[in-house]
């Protein structure tokens, strides 16, 4: 199969998948463990990265900054609009496609694998959409609200590792946080516009991947790997073009 | 009762099924035999919708199935139980949530009323005290059971199994075989079984199909495929040397 055809039978899919759900209380089931299972199990891996890639972000930033023409408040705002506009939303997506997409494939394969999913068929159940549905909609919904946990835990890390390392004091890395924030402030709905397409993303095509494995072992594993690279790939470049439409 | 007429079905240009007619009559127990690879699996997955014919039709009472849009299927669906091979029991559900989980898809039943009738149909395939295990900590013929009790539990007119005795001992295989039968015979339900278990053949073939290469080559009971001089059926039936010298006993007897 070419990229048409994957595209072709993505989208085809896409539309079972927004269908009715067949029982509501099902789905709110469903939809509340894929929460827990993807958006909450996710959380203490994002905090730790973000308070480490916070804290590397203002130490590279201070002591790249050799001109005494640049104000020190420079750091604060530096590792804000880079945590914000790049860091949170788009590498923890890649991240998480990396843990989540490999999971969702693989959960989606085996159950195809094993006759599963055409047990559900066979009962009458919308297949894509009982698995498919609960998972994008919880990650679309619930992973912004991760993202902003990263921003939050990523400037703290800033702030943690400049003041503990002696490179500037609280008040201008404060001060850094807030300068021109008026003006900026537009980036972080753009940042969130980005996380809730890279949210779908990254558990739409896993699950596409997923639910067309045919074979054994083997392509379970094979189709994991093709998620992971094929949402990372996705991801950015959905980056680029929504940074054009959006920023530009 | 369910009836194909004439299907055909090809897979990139390959001709798996020709022509196949066949009848499947309520409160027996239908086989479908044949060599791996001859397409009576794909027979079976076109019956259920899992495969779309090419030509020919699937009718279920009066019904054509082939002809139907998902929505029509569906309710059609909610008709059918299906074991299959590995049992395809949902991983992350125990035992009983299996069993309910089609009560739960389809019916407006109490929590209290699934779990009464999962607990019926547990109890009619022998699995007892097992409610809170997972699939994987069952054996493969209790899996196979608990498969059934899912088929039943929603008092199906037509049960498929897919080779419902694969990976099983002689003994645990029978158990099943007759499960199924008695099964078939209580609840009057069409019953489908894909098997090339010669033991399931001669104990619960009460009306045979023998698909070879494609085509419907043979069709009786298990009583008549012991006499049969069809050269295919003889071939397949008695490819051991222990079985042709049986037969020969049989028929000189």
């Amino acid at each position: 199969m070419n990229l048409f055809d994957h595209i072709g039978r993505f989208i085809i899919m896409l539309r079972s998948v927004f269908t009715k759900p067949e029982k509501w209380k099902v789905f709110r089931k469903r939809f509340f463990n894929e929460v827990d299972y993807i958006v909450i199990n996710s959380i203490p891996l994002v905090a730790f990265l973000s308070v480490f890639m916070g804290a590397v972000i203002s130490l590279q930033t201070a002591s790249n900054m050799s001109s005494p023409l640049l104000p020190e408040y420079t750091i604060g705002y530096i590792t804000r609009q880079s945590t914000i506009l790049e860091f949170s939303p788009t590498i923890i997506s890649l991240i998480i496609a990396g843990k989540v997409g490999s999971n969702i494939a693989s959960e989606i394969g085996t159950m195809r694998v094993t006759e599963q999913i055409d047990a559900l068929e066979i009962m009458g159940v919308n297949s894509i959409g009982y698995l498919m549905l609960p998972k994008i909609l919880a990650t679309m919904i619930f992973f912004p609200f991760v993202v902003i946990v990263s921003m939050t835990l990523s400037l703290i890390g800033g702030w943690i590792a400049g003041v503990q390392s002696g490179l500037y004091t609280t008040e201008t890395y404060v001060l850094g946080i807030q300068a021109f924030w008026y003006e900026d402030a537009d980036g972080l709905y753009y940042a969130l516009t980005k996380t809730i397409v890279f949210a779908f993303l990254l558990t739409a095509i896993p699950s596409y991947y997923g639910y067309y494995t045919r074979g054994g072992a083997l392509e379970v594993g094979r189709s994991s790997t093709k998620a992971v690279v094929a949402s990372s790939v996705a991801i950015l470049l959905a980056n680029y073009v929504l940074t054009q439409l959006i920023l530009i | 009762m369910v009836e194909v007429k004439n299907i055909n079905k090809s897979f990139a240009g390959t001709q798996v099924l020709y022509d196949v007619s066949a009848k499947f009559e309520p409160g027996r127990m239908n086989l479908i035999i044949g060599a791996s690879g001859q397409g009576k699996s794909v027979m079976a997955k076109c019956i259920v919708g899992l495969h779309e014919v090419d030509e020919g039709q699937v009718i279920y009472d009066g019904r054509d199935f082939s002809a139907m849009n998902r929505k029509q299927r569906t309710e059609i669906r909610k008709e059918i139980g299906m074991l299959f091979q590995g049992s395809a029991l949902f991983d992350s559900l125990s035992v009983i949530e299996n069993v309910m989980f089609p009560l739960r898809m389809f019916t407006n039943k109490t929590e209290e009323e699934m779990r009464e009738r999962a607990a019926f149909c547990l109890n009619r395939v022998n699995i007892i005290g097992k409610d809170n295990l997972l699939p994987a900590e069952c054996s493969g013929g209790m899996q196979k059971r608990i498969g059934i009790a899912r088929a039943i539990a929603m008092n199906p007119k037509y049960l498929f199994c897919d080779e419902p005795n694969s990976g099983l001992d002689p003994k645990t295989s029978i158990v099943i075989d007759n499960l199924i039968r008695e099964l078939t015979y209580e609840y009057k339900m069409t019953t489908i079984v894909i098997t090339h278990d010669m033991n399931s053949v001669m104990e619960v073939g009460d009306h045979i199909i023998f698909i070879n290469q494609g085509r419907k080559a043979w069709e009786g009971s298990n009583k008549e495929i012991i006499r049969t001089d069809n050269e295919e059926v003889i071939s397949f039936v008695y490819a051991s040397s222990f079985m042709k010298n049986l037969r020969e006993k049989l028929i000189n007897s």
